[in-house]
């Protein structure tokens, strides 16, 4: 779990980096994009090779971090018995609380995501899916205000889920050494989620204000 | 309330005297070598044949836990008991201050005869010699043992175990974990137990009680237990019992112990023949927190290192009880021990600080809130403080309160807790506590009681500390017994065995069965008015103005009377609700405080017979002229071992003269 | 004082339980929450009916017998400025008038008994798997053949001071005894005589841990927050690196 998510935070992280070049301009943005999906690791790897392995590993990190989701979850679910009338809890973030739930979110607009952007075959007003143009497909997508709506919801949720994933992962790869580690840890995973949900929302919301 | 009607007896009416009796296990030869001798001596059993054995132990504080490991190691078949939900629970775990053992790390001058030495002087002369010794020679290889178990001992930089000394012995030998030293050996016992429960050589029941010893053919061969979830009466069978059940300290209602402790075990074997030897020798403790009202069900120790600090007093003036202490000036302050005792000041022993502080309080000087108690010499309800002040203003004021918090830290937070008040800036309050018994069942050297086949370890028994316990030597001898005593001579009994099969329709099974049974019905059917825990506080009232820290012959008498009115009436007048198939824990209560209070009589007779002061008992007819504690040699060196004579009947003493060889005797004084 | 109390009340392990309301009058704010329990037994006890049950021992927050939420909190540390056992908090942390909600330990591995008191023997049985050093009596060598340097040794300690009270667990939002288990783990990977049995100690002590019924830790970090003994939340990261180390190592593979 720990480790499949340090993954997929990684690799969030590198996505976000690729996102802010929507700023560069539209043919910047689309090299990157063809760069990415064809002549990454070229030539020790054929054209297009890359991404397929990628996707694959993502994929993979995906479906083992839901498969322990589930398998913890199971057993929480059995571990924790009966319901209290009353909780007061001393420590526990909104993060940690509805982690699961936050990860469910993610799930299932990450598959509306895809569908929009990668795999195409959905449409909502302006926009349009278009091989070979992410650029104009951005652009389309985020000049509606509702689309940045549920866009930031997205967003927002995964920087929940990160905020509390990150210091847990490596609270569980055994990291949390002591109280000082434990609130470096915790600051770190502060100022991932909040990179990450800034970084994510900017070019959106350009897009939106015509900054782009 | 009962007054009973006081009719003035003798003090000899309330016993008989029958034969001497001796230790005729400890073998012949230099004090040094008995034990040796005895364990080459000893009757072995061939490792094939031991799982053939089948072992029971009752209890799993240091002794039990320790011996059932020991046991389980060795391949004998046990079986062990608790009435706690986890064996890792019992009140051994409450120990702080530490355990000694005669390495002599400190090269300090320290030996096997130094520690043996000064055990048996503690103990004002009146343990056995032998067992002593055998205590002494074993202490090394406990921490040895414990260490091995990763028991987090206190270190010093190099990697080494750091030593102290402790109750105002002058060598260095007492080794802690801070201040939980008994936490930190019955948690390494309880993993040894663990560890035989996994490898099959022990099996555990925890939540059951034990309500009967079955004796069969002379011998004893099984407990009856209640499963205190269930309310099951059950039968289990051994060749050989052993009770390791602790202390009986509860029979004060307030007192140190755990709430659970009991004398329950120990008192059924005792009514079934096991003589019990010298009830009535209780450890009092001067600096525990004070009782604060009539809610209280227990009272907590604070380590005795306190009074290196602070400064025991009280107002000159009752009328000062209610002042802010701080307000109060030095010369309205009577700085008693310092007054009494020039030369030892605060750090008189135990038994002479706690005396003086109920003296104090008894003229009405104490001091915190005034607690309704019953005045005894009237009968009357009274309101009386019971506390005085240990004051560390002093030392804050010369070392700093820093330094006095890196001395202290942990027990002014456990001080403060407790009472809400910071004693940073108010000085504490202190009274004296019940918090151990050096009697218990009468044992021999190989620590068999007067019925075959039963074996007593730790608290349970009286072998080892005499009329006082030195401090840090309870922990010494409850894994003494379980880990090298108990191991090393229960085979020599067990190699006779395994003896005949019984089951449930044996006449001896069938009638410890009814007995149990009967009990708990009657205690059912009862349905009176008053509740056990009223009777037990009444008890505890009665035992600690009369057999407390000062005994007289009237008083005892007294006592005597009252108590025998309050069994009564507990046997026609007490409510206890619910069923028996049931987890009830009135029922578990009552039978316990049902037994308390029989024992709390044999103590009173015990006290009553032995007319002089020794160890930590004070008895007011024998005193110096200047009012010290006064011992007689010529007449009292002996163990009381008193036989049950049977309900209603007059006790029976038996005296083991004590035969000091290795020590000579003398008198103490601290003037 | 006057409170209202709100207690849990369930007959046996199968029945259904349910909160019963009590008045009590004349509390002293002296009186720790289990003497004011008493209290209230004695009231029950007088008015002919059926007492609460509730497990108590030392009262001095060592033995780790008692265990009660109240208001919500295990141990009652939300109404408590220090950590503390059940029976170490007292009614003056209450107000007078206060309505005060007393429950179980609720979680998966402890079973309800009656009322308050409920089965832990799961921890019991998490220790028989391997929360112990290897060493039969008389074989020990002398104690200070192995030096433990200091720090370590007062790390053991720190850990050591586990009562097995369950209260992690009671607060856990997952049920699982992570806590417990490292302060075990801990302990004895902090002194040299730990060492030999390491790693096949922690993947025995974690198996047993979840079969026992126990959730997975989510590093939540109530646990540690309501311990009565602090033991911190890095013990079960200690945990966790020997578990991992322990990956890449044969131990407890192909012996018995």
């Amino acid at each position: 779990m720990a480790f499949t998510g340090l993954v997929l935070i990684f690799f969030l992280l590198m996505h976000m980096f690729g996102n802010l070049k929507v700023f560069v301009g539209q043919e910047a943005y689309n090299f990157y994009a063809g760069w990415l999906k064809a002549e990454v690791l070229y030539p020790i790897l054929p054209h297009g090779w890359f991404i397929w392995i990628f996707r694959v590993f993502l994929l993979t990190c995906l479906v083992l971090h839901v498969y322990c989701m589930a398998t913890l979850w199971a057993a929480s679910l059995r571990g924790r018995g009966s319901s209290y009338v009353r909780t007061n809890r001393r420590q526990q973030t909104w993060s940690s609380k509805f982690m699961r739930w936050l990860g469910l979110t993610l799930a299932t607009l990450l598959l509306l995501h895809l569908l929009m952007f990668t795999i195409g075959g959905v449409t909502f007003g302006a926009f349009e899916f278009v091989a070979h143009d992410p650029y104009s497909m951005f652009i389309g997508a985020f000049s509606q205000w509702w689309i940045v709506l549920i866009y930031a919801i997205f967003v927002g949720a995964v920087c929940m889920h990160v905020r509390h994933g990150f210091y847990s992962a490596f609270t569980t790869l055994g990291i949390n050494v002591g109280p000082g580690a434990r609130q470096t840890l915790n600051v770190l995973a502060y100022f991932v989620a909040g990179l990450l949900f800034a970084g994510f929302i900017l070019p959106p919301l350009g897009v939106l204000l015509g900054m782009v | 309330m009962i007054m009973a009607a006081t009719v003035k007896k003798s003090a000899k009416s309330y016993f008989s005297v029958g034969e001497e009796i001796q230790d005729t296990k400890a073998p012949a030869g230099p004090i040094d070598k008995k034990w040796e001798t005895r364990k080459f001596e000893a009757k072995l059993v061939n490792p094939a044949n031991r799982r053939k054995l089948t072992v029971i132990i009752v209890g799993t504080g240091l002794a039990g836990a320790s011996a059932g490991a020991t046991l389980g190691e060795a391949g004998y078949n046990v079986h062990s008991f608790c009435f706690q939900d986890s064996p890792r629970r019992a009140h051994s775990i409450a120990a702080q201050g530490g355990i000694n053992a005669a390495k002599n790390y400190r090269n300090d001058n320290d030996s096997v005869h130094r520690l043996f030495y000064d055990t048996v002087k503690g103990g004002d002369y009146r343990a056995r010699e032998t067992n002593v010794h055998r205590l002494a020679e074993i202490s090394a290889g406990i921490i040895d043992q414990c260490v091995a178990q990763g028991v987090p001992f206190a270190r010093e930089y190099g990697g080494l175990l750091d030593t102290r000394s402790f109750g105002g012995v002058q060598v260095q030998r007492t080794f802690y974990a801070r201040g939980q030293t008994g936490q930190q050996l019955l948690i390494g016992a309880y993993q040894a137990l663990q560890r035989q429960v996994a490898a099959g050589t022990v099996t555990m029941h925890a939540r059951h009680e034990m309500l009967e010893v079955i004796i069969h053919d002379g011998r004893a061969r099984g407990i009856v237990t209640r499963d205190l979830i269930s309310g099951e009466i059950e039968t289990w069978y051994a060749d050989a019992v052993v009770l390791a059940s602790g202390g009986y300290g509860n029979v004060f209602f307030l007192s140190t112990n755990a709430m659970g402790s009991n004398v329950t075990a120990s008192w059924r074997a005792h009514r079934k023949g096991a003589y019990f030897g010298n009830p009535c020798y209780t450890q009092i403790h001067p600096t525990c927190i004070p009782v604060t009202g009539e809610h209280q069900s227990k009272l907590t120790l604070m380590s005795e290192s306190l009074r290196n600090d602070g400064r025991i007093w009280v107002p000159k003036n009752p009328a000062d009880a209610e002042k802010d202490p701080r307000t109060i000036p030095e010369d309205e302050r009577d700085y008693y021990l310092e007054r009494i005792y020039p030369s030892f000041g605060n750090l008189v022993p135990r038994d002479i600080a706690s005396r003086q502080a109920k003296y104090m309080c008894d003229e009405g000087r104490g001091v915190g809130p005034a607690i309704a108690e019953t005045d005894h010499a009237t009968g009357e309800t009274v309101e009386r403080r019971r506390g005085v002040y240990l004051d560390f203003a002093d030392a804050i004021g010369r070392l700093g309160q820093k330094a006095i918090a890196t001395k202290y830290g942990n027990l002014f937070d456990m001080y403060r807790q407790i009472t809400g008040e910071n004693p940073y800036e108010t000085p504490m309050r202190i009274y004296p506590a019940v918090h151990y018994v050096m009697g218990g069942l009468w044992v021999d050297y190989d620590l068999m009681s007067s019925i075959t086949g039963l074996y007593v370890a730790g608290e349970a028994n009286f072998s080892d500390h005499g009329a006082n316990r030195l401090g840090a030597s309870a922990l010494m001898q409850g894994l003494s017994d379980g880990y090298f005593v108990l191991p090393n001579v229960i085979n020599d009994y067990l190699a006779t065995g395994p003896f005949e099969e019984i089951d449930d329709s044996t006449p001896a099974v069938a009638e410890a069965l009814a007995d149990a049974k009967g009990r708990i019905e009657k205690l059912l059917s009862i349905q009176g008015e008053r509740s056990v825990d009223s009777f037990h506080r009444e008890l505890g009232s009665i035992m600690w103005e009369y057999c407390g820290m000062e005994r007289t012959e009237a008083g005892l008498i007294t006592a005597i009377e009252r108590i025998r009115a309050l069994r009564q009436e507990f046997w026609s007048n007490v409510r206890v609700l619910g069923v028996n198939e049931d987890f009830n824990q009135a029922l578990e209560r009552a039978g316990r405080v049902a037994d308390l209070i029989d024992l709390g009589e044999l103590m009173c007779v015990d006290a009553l017979h032995r007319r002089e002061s020794c160890g930590g008992h004070f008895r007011g007819e024998s005193q110096t002229d200047d009012g010290e504690a006064l011992r007689h040699d010529d007449e009292f060196a002996y163990v009381a071992a008193w036989e049950f004579a049977g309900e209603g009947q007059s006790p029976i003493l038996h005296k083991e003269p004590l035969v000091y060889e290795a020590i000579e005797l003398k008198q103490r004084s601290y003037k | 004082m006057k409170i209202t109390l709100k207690v849990w009340r369930q007959a046996n392990k199968d029945a259904a339980g349910s909160m019963v309301t009590y008045q009590l009058d004349g509390v002293s704010e002296n009186s720790s929450f289990l003497e004011m329990l008493d209290m209230l037994n004695e009231q029950l006890t007088s008015q002919n009916q059926e007492p609460v049950a509730f497990d108590y021992d030392c009262r001095e927050g060592i033995c780790g017998m008692c265990g009660i939420v109240i208001n919500g909190s295990a141990h009652g540390r939300y109404e408590s400025d220090v950590a503390t056992t059940t029976c170490q908090l007292h009614m003056r942390s209450f107000r007078d008038g206060d309505v005060i909600e007393v429950e179980p330990w609720r979680t998966g591995a402890f079973p309800v008994v009656k009322d308050l008191v409920v089965d832990r023997s799961a921890f019991d049985r998490i220790i028989q798997a391997g929360g112990f050093i290897s060493v039969n009596t008389g074989s020990a060598p002398e104690a200070h053949s192995t030096p433990a340097p200091k720090r370590q040794a007062d790390r053991a300690f720190d850990v050591a001071t586990c009562i097995g009270c369950g209260a992690c667990v009671a607060a856990c939002p997952n049920g699982a005894g992570m806590l417990f288990t490292s302060a075990k783990i801990t302990h004895l990977a902090n002194l040299p005589q730990g060492q030999p049995e390491r790693r096949l100690r922690v993947k025995a002590m974690i198996a047993a841990h979840d079969e026992n019924g126990f959730g997975g830790c989510q590093n939540v970090g109530e646990c540690a927050s309501v311990c009565p003994k602090e033991i911190p939340l890095e013990s079960i990261a200690q945990l966790n690196r020997d578990l991992i180390a322990s990956m890449f190592r044969g131990d407890g593979k192909s012996t018995d």
